[in-house]
């Protein structure tokens, strides 16, 4: 199991490593020890490897992933998986601002705590968070699935379009155009599986949450609603 | 019956035809005026400025004879894989979705046949456009619309979008008449809804972030491609040095004629500075930072002309961009194709409801009976020869002035014809040394 020390060896060359990975790499198992709050750490990675990166990281760990999955012993800053394209980020810890944003496939697990803007602009990512998300989250979010097993804070999914938002604890208020749908059997079946897959099954149970999504109302401009933008 | 004569009619200059004509719009609508193109207003331009020539001081180029090169790098500051490009005049970005796909296909074609660039839009990277580009600028927007780091890694350069001329602050939209399978396919949005461009970027915010964006874009590049920052003419001197602080290789400033798919009239006429008076601030704070030819600076916004390109070199640019001149130069607002824009209510010069997909020219819809009728091998011809025009024109000039190069080109070599141009532009008023606000007037 190669061990890439990022304080010996710097950012450019970690990632210059994990882009050099193919498919049919041996070495699929990765550990990245001194993170030190380092941005961009594994981010750009388009291979089926597991990456651990042993402590907290700054901006844009695991941005664009494709196919690895990257576990972060610690937090991460702000943008995690931005963009992600496919594979599994775990964060053990909390998650700063826009974890997830524009996201378009893979899975992201917060253990802990996201800050504000979680999933926004989402585009297909599924966004599975233990703990609590902060303001603004899953701001225009376009596709893909929220789930979140605490609170949800002010104007959760403001001016939302396809995506599904997941909330079992309280939700401050509601965004422009957000609203509470009825959950029928179909949800609680996908929500069954995210909690599977975001290793959250334990902690909860899908009739525990409330649904939430788009009123479909601002899909196309209308005068009349102007004061609601 | 008084027999004193009544006071002829007279039209208010505050309450014009045009002015009134709006008033009734919106009462009619009840929705502001949204249409593409640029600011139609008049403002200080190129046009105002002058080459002052050759004379006993200055010798002249034999225009048959001696070289006077045309080309340019761009991203020589950072990136191990720079741009270079033949002539300094660059195709702007412009989405798929408010361009056709064979209009796209088409910019790409010109901008090879003339050796430079083209660059995409707020819609993603097509096949067609990728496939007919020898260099390829790929925007990186706030609605990060088809995003991948595929396209990424296939583009010549990366352009990361803070603004635009015709909006800055603003944000685009895409109305539903436009949306198709494909473009709604491209964007991960339904057909048929109005699509909102976000103003500013979800994951960052202020030149701190930006400056770690921009890192990160390199790391997932393997710091191969350059990447350019576009901002839009609201503050140019400290949105140029922020540019440089944040690491960018090439700076795009769009001054207020720029344009737009889509927005408010009313943002497009009253938001940002006029292209001339950008300029002269981006090249200042340049050259304060000891940056200028460094860190290279892409102008656009109303680029007309081989003049217009040589008067925005000799201010100090690098290469300039053009967008509604190259449409323009495809086709569009053609007088061939008057009887179809009468239809539209609006006649050849004047058509810029983009927005509504109806373009006879069939440039900026994605109606396929109406892009059908556009041949992008030769909507691509057309454009490179107004290119090559174009280059000539600005060659023409240069060697006037005795320039072996463009960018030899400096603004010793211009004066103004008006006061406002003068100050804008930093070169004195025609006839005098006088430039405004120097020199202790």
């Amino acid at each position: 199991m190669p061990s890439f020390d990022l304080g010996a060896h710097g950012l450019r060359a970690l990632n210059s490593t994990l882009h050099a990975l193919k498919g049919q790499t041996n070495e699929t198992q990765w550990d990245i020890v001194n993170p030190r709050g380092s941005h961009a750490i594994a981010a750009g990675v388009d291979a089926a490897v597991d990456i651990t990166v042993h402590g907290s990281t700054g901006y844009y760990c695991a941005g664009m992933n494709k196919q690895a999955t990257i576990r972060v012993k610690g937090s991460a800053g702000p943008g995690v998986a931005e963009n992600m394209m496919s594979g599994t980020v775990i964060v053990d810890g909390d998650a700063s601002q826009y974890a997830g944003a524009t996201g378009r496939g893979g899975l992201l697990v917060i253990k802990g705590n996201a800050s504000s803007r979680c999933g926004i602009s989402m585009k297909g990512i599924d966004i599975v968070v233990h703990g609590s998300i902060g303001h603004m989250s899953a701001f225009m979010a376009q596709s893909g699935n929220m789930v979140v097993l605490g609170d949800a804070g002010d104007a959760l999914g403001d001016s939302l379009y396809e995506a599904r938002l997941f909330v079992r604890g309280k939700v401050k208020s509601l965004g422009a155009d957000c609203i509470e749908k009825e959950m029928r059997p179909e949800h609680l079946e996908l929500l069954e599986t995210l909690l599977q897959r975001g290793e959250a099954d334990a902690k909860a149970r899908p009739e525990e949450f409330r649904r939430y999504g788009s009123a479909r109302k601002l899909y196309n401009f209308n005068i009349d609603n102007a004061s609601a933008y | 019956m008084s027999d004193f004569p009544h006071t002829p009619p007279r039209m208010s200059w505050t309450f014009s035809n045009d002015t009134n004509a709006e008033i009734r719009r919106a009462a009619a609508s009840g929705i502001y005026d949204i249409r593409g193109g640029g600011s139609k207003r008049r403002l200080p331009h190129f046009d105002d400025l002058l080459f002052l020539g050759a004379s006993i001081s200055r010798y002249p180029l034999e225009g048959y004879r001696e070289k006077c090169a045309t080309d340019v790098w761009l991203g020589t500051r950072h990136a191990k894989k720079p741009i270079h490009l033949d002539i300094p005049v660059t195709i702007a970005g412009m989405s798929f979705g408010s361009l056709s796909g064979p209009a796209k296909e088409a910019l790409g074609r010109g901008a090879t046949l003339a050796g430079t660039s083209t660059t995409t839009g707020d819609g993603g990277m097509t096949e067609e456009e990728r496939g007919h580009s020898k260099t390829l600028v790929y925007q990186y927007l706030p609605s990060r619309y088809g995003m991948n780091p595929d396209d990424l890694r296939r583009a010549d350069a990366i352009e990361l979008v803070v603004g635009q001329g015709a909006k800055p602050g603003g944000g685009g939209m895409l109305l539903g008449q436009k949306i198709s399978d494909r473009v709604a396919e491209m964007r991960t949005l339904p057909k048929g809804i109005d699509q909102r461009s976000a103003c500013r970027h979800p994951d960052w915010t202020g030149p701190d972030d930006m400056e770690i964006k921009i890192l990160e874009l390199r790391e997932i590049t393997d710091w191969e491609k350059p990447i350019y920052v576009k901002v839009g003419g609201a503050r140019p001197y400290y949105d140029t040095a922020l540019s440089v602080k944040a690491g960018a290789d090439v700076v795009v400033l769009d001054g207020m004629q720029g344009g737009t798919a889509a927005t408010q009239d009313v943002f497009i006429e009253h938001v940002g500075q006029p292209t001339l008076a950008c300029i002269p601030q981006a090249v200042k704070a340049l050259q304060d930072l000891g940056m200028h030819r460094k860190v290279q600076l892409i102008v656009s916004g109303g680029i007309r002309t081989g003049a217009d390109v040589a008067k925005a070199l000799a201010l100090g640019a690098d290469a300039v961009s053009i967008g509604t001149a190259a449409l323009v130069a495809l086709g569009d607002n053609d007088p061939k194709l008057e009887e179809e824009y009468r239809k539209l209510g609006t006649t050849a010069g004047a058509y810029d409801d983009w927005h509504e997909g109806k373009d006879p020219a069939g440039i900026t819809t994605q109606d396929p009976e109406l892009f059908s009728r556009f041949d992008p091998v030769l909507g691509g011809r057309r454009l490179a020869n107004y290119l090559k025009v174009m280059t000539l024109e600005a060659q023409t000039l240069a060697r006037a002035c005795g320039k072996n190069h463009l960018h030899n080109l400096e603004p010793e070599d211009l004066c103004a014809l008006t006061i406002e141009a003068a100050a804008m532009a930093g070169v004195p008023l025609a006839g005098t040394s006088w430039i405004p606000g120097r020199g202790g007037y």
